[in-house]
């Protein structure tokens, strides 16, 4: 047995807490130790040609990097040794940076610690064995589950490189959220126009699949070969046959709230969600309707030509497999009910920036001249209060929502746009114009729209009259302030949807504290998740922008063209593996792997059929969980052997 | 702290576009950098800070403008105009206001109405400047 050790400086980052020429010289007392140096960078070119050189000419077998975590170059150092014939696996990083220099300040007591985990790491290389990583087919077809714009652009890109992707949307339409803003800032284009374009294609490309109110109930399987189950539930009107000429919608007996328009208008039970709306077709709501029982009431039936309504309609359940799945299923606001000193919702003319965009949309409730909801008034002062919601860590939101300076601002220059000789108020804490064009398009809102921004936030809004008073302050000519409005919009904050939630726990992704999906690197991978082959896009991991949104998907579409574009994958070496001897079935295993990953199988032993456990191996992660968790020692992990580990912990406490 | 009462009246808008007017800058420009009051060599004898005054005006707070020296306190040295990020000639917004308070506000001089101790003190110029802008004749 012939151990190399490579003790890397970092620049200062590690030699500055650590005495390296100690550690060095220290690592060649240590057993099996052939060769031990020190480099200023490790990582660098010359660095790994260091190690490489030494393979050769000192007939090495197996590599020590004390250097920085192998989160960041145990692939780089993997590739070095596996270049110059030795198995990957028998790599050990020794992670002295992380661990030991940058979270400790005394270089004695840091160069000590180093010693002893360089030591610990030789005990354990002593005992490592090469690891075969094994190979699985893979489905070249691709799952994006939401179909707001990220979802449509992800899935637009990979049918785009000539894949097969099946795109799934919650509700009877495409579009999510940017379906029903009335412009988009920086450019105040309509935002329809944009759009629609882009869900046309969607229902015309022929390598999307488009099934819409429906949702994944269920995914099994792994990178390469998911299992999925979609549940599609009944439209109640043939999708083909529905050729939109709203016959039955005047006949409808039924009126309700329409989501679209945010409640602010109504609907039939019957109904499309907007003319653009993707598919083509009218739907009954199932819950809103007299039943879907011929006999209580069949009036659209009756008047529909095509014959396109079905009250026989079952929910469908569609298993399919795929490749990768890209998760796009954005976000919700903050709700106004939380707001308690805003009204809860209890003001009529204290509104949410959703319902401000439909209400100033040419095709909202009120057919675009802005009249308020409590009593169909025309506007002429409007108060846009920033933040609602958001930074807010005592009782709501801790975190900025990002949007609300922009979607406020646009909103306040539409209304100019709209009344020229009315008022538009902000009251902001600060105004956050992160982004391309945005700054000079809130120096527009003030300079040419002449939007009034007052720094401050608003404590209380009461009605007062036919009115809403303002109870603000200026902080800036440090005055409490107060105000008469006749409506007020509020910039409620961005939320995970409750889609986005539900997907979570079918996927099991993990999520980030304020409960977006959490990437599995903030900078490096933000469309990669904790489970290798799933990706996500959009508002689902965060508050964003469209163009921010839209670039994620383009990411997240390539990422995932990257898996189903191949005929087979690699999956990790370092898995658990079951001695069926040792193993009494009791299945805590099962229960403890975070992956499903485990199950009980039959196995035959002395004549009689006993259960054990038995690991997926192009599911299990690696975690080791389970192999903590056996009561019998029966579940070991490749690269993570018992005696390895025992050898480490003996190296610590001989110190 | 004080309190202030935001209206949007014909008063206000009249005031905001009038010192428009006058000064010829944007006044909605102002995004409240504060940069003009950091660079004004007599911001400490000012009643508001600059860029207080400019709220003011944005606001059509036309009697705290006015009641304020702020505006006769400037020597119109430009310094503000030269920093200012957004371009705005704030040293021509105080000239408005001081144009504005003569115009829609003028205050009468009488000759005889001036104490003897003042005018021994008085420069002749400024009694000369005086009436013109501000005598009834
Ligand atoms: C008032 C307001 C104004 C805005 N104005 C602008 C602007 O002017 N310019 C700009 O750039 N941005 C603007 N934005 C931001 C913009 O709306 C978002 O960036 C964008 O909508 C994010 O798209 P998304 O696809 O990530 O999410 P969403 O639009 O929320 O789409 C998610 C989709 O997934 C579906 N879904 C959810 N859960 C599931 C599930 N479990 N299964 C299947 N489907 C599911 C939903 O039904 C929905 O169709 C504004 C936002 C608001 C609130
Ligand atoms: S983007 Fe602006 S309005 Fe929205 S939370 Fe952040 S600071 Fe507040
Ligand atoms: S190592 Fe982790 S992922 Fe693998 S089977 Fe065990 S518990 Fe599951
Ligand atoms: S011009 Fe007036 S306000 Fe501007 S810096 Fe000079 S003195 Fe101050
Ligand atoms: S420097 Fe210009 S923008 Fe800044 S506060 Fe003064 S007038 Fe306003």
């Amino acid at each position: 047995m012939r151990i190399g050790v490579y003790v890397c400086e970092c620049g200062k980052n590690i030699s500055a807490t650590v005495d390296v020429e100690k550690v060095v010289d220290y690592a060649k007392s240590l057993p099996n130790v052939a060769a031990s140096r020190v480099y200023k960078y490790m990582c660098a070119d010359p660095g790994q040609e260091l190690i490489k050189k030494d393979i050769e000419e000192l007939k090495l077998d197996k590599v020590i990097v004390a250097a920085c975590s192998p989160r960041m170059h145990e692939p780089t150092f993997r590739a070095a040794i596996e270049d110059k014939g030795l198995n990957p696996y028998t790599l050990e990083i020794v992670n002295i940076r992380e661990q030991v220099s940058w979270v400790h300040d005394d270089k004695k007591k840091g160069t000590k610690k180093a010693k002893s985990l360089v030591k610990s790491s030789v005990m354990r290389s002593a005992l490592m064995e090469p690891l075969d990583r094994k190979k699985v087919g893979v489905t070249h077809k691709a799952l994006v589950i939401g179909a707001g714009i990220a979802g449509i652009q992800a899935a637009l890109d990979i049918a785009g490189s000539g894949y097969q992707v099946t795109l799934v949307e919650k509700t009877s339409s495409i579009g999510g959220k940017m379906a029903q803003l009335d412009k988009t800032f920086p450019t105040l284009d309509c935002s329809a126009c944009i759009l629609s374009p882009k869900m046309v294609e969607v229902g015309r490309n022929p390598n999307i699949t488009l099934i819409a109110n429906a949702e994944v109930e269920q995914v099994d399987g792994y990178v390469g070969n998911f299992k999925v189950k979609i549940k599609k539930k009944p439209r109640y009107v043939i999708e083909e046959r529905c050729t939109m000429c709203d016959d039955c919608v005047p006949v409808c007996p039924v009126i309700v709230h329409d989501e679209y328009n945010e409640n602010l208008s109504p609907r039939k039970a019957i109904y499309i969600a907007f003319p653009q709306a993707i598919p083509a077709s009218y739907i009954i709501n199932p819950d809103d309707c007299l039943g879907i029982d011929p006999l209580i009431c069949s009036k659209c039936k009756d008047v529909c030509g095509p014959e396109a309504i079905d009250f026989d309609m079952k929910p469908e359940i569609i298993e399919d497999e795929f490749g990768a799945i890209v998760v796009a299923t954005g976000f919700d606001t903050y709700p106004i009910e939380n707001l308690g000193e805003y009204g809860q919702g209890n003001i009529p003319d204290v509104i949410t920036g959703l319902e401000f965009e439909r209400l100033i949309s040419p095709g909202g409730p009120s057919t675009g001249d802005l009249r308020r909801p409590s009593d169909g008034k025309l506007v002429k002062n409007v108060v846009f209060i920033h933040c609602a919601g958001s930074r807010d860590p005592a009782k709501h939101l801790p975190y900025c929502s990002k949007i609300c300076c922009m979607y406020s601002t646009k909103q306040a220059l539409m209304f100019k746009h709209e009344v020229r000789d009315g008022t538009a108020v902000n009251f902001y804490i600060d105004i956050r114009t992160g982004g391309k064009d945005y700054e000079e398009f809130y120096q527009r809102a003030a300079e040419e729209a002449k939007v009034i921004y007052i720094r401050g936030k608003v404590s209380e809004l009461i009605q007062d009259g036919d009115k809403i008073l303002v109870k603000g302050v200026n902080t800036l000519t440090a005055e409490t302030v107060e105000l008469h409005a006749d409506l007020v919009v509020l910039a409620t904050g961005i939320i995970p949807s409750q889609g986005t939630k539900d997907i979570a726990s079918v996927l099991r992704l993990s999520l980030g504290i304020n409960g977006f999906i959490k990437e599995a690197h903030p900078k490096l991978k933000p469309v990669e998740t904790s489970i290798t082959g799933v990706f996500v896009a959009g508002c689902a991991t965060g508050p964003k922008d469209i163009p921010e949104t839209v670039s994620q998907a383009g990411r997240a579409a390539v990422r995932a063209c990257n898996i189903i574009a191949q005929d087979e994958i690699e999956v990790e070496a370092t898995i658990a593996h079951v001695d069926e001897i040792l193993c009494r079935g009791c299945g805590i295993c099962v229960g403890t792997c975070p992956y499903s990953a485990i199950t009980l199988i039959d196995t035959k032993r002395f004549g009689n059929i006993y259960k054990v456990a038995s690991v997926n191996e192009a599911l299990c992660k690696g975690c080791g969980s389970c192999a903590a968790a056996c009561l019998n020692g029966a579940i070991n992990q490749f690269g993570f052997e018992d005696k390895q580990i025992l050898a480490m912990i003996q190296a610590l406490g001989e110190e | 702290m004080s309190y202030d009462y935001i209206e949007f009246g014909d008063t206000e808008k009249e005031f905001t576009s009038k010192i428009e007017e006058i000064s010829g800058q944007n006044i909605f420009s102002c995004y409240q950098c504060g940069k003009c009051s950091a660079g004004c060599a007599f911001s400490n004898l000012m009643e508001k800070t600059i860029n207080h005054t400019m709220q003011l005006v944005q606001l059509g707070k036309k009697e705290k403008v006015l009641q304020s020296n702020t505006h006769w306190v400037c020597a119109s040295c430009l310094t503000c105009t030269v920093r200012c990020p957004r371009e705005i000639d704030v040293a021509a917004v105080m000239e408005a206001i001081r144009e504005y308070t003569l115009r829609y506000e003028p205050e009468t001089i009488e000759r005889l109405d001036l104490p003897e101790e003042l005018l021994k003190k008085i420069p002749n110029i400024a009694l000369v400047g005086s009436f013109r802008k501000k005598s009834e004749l």
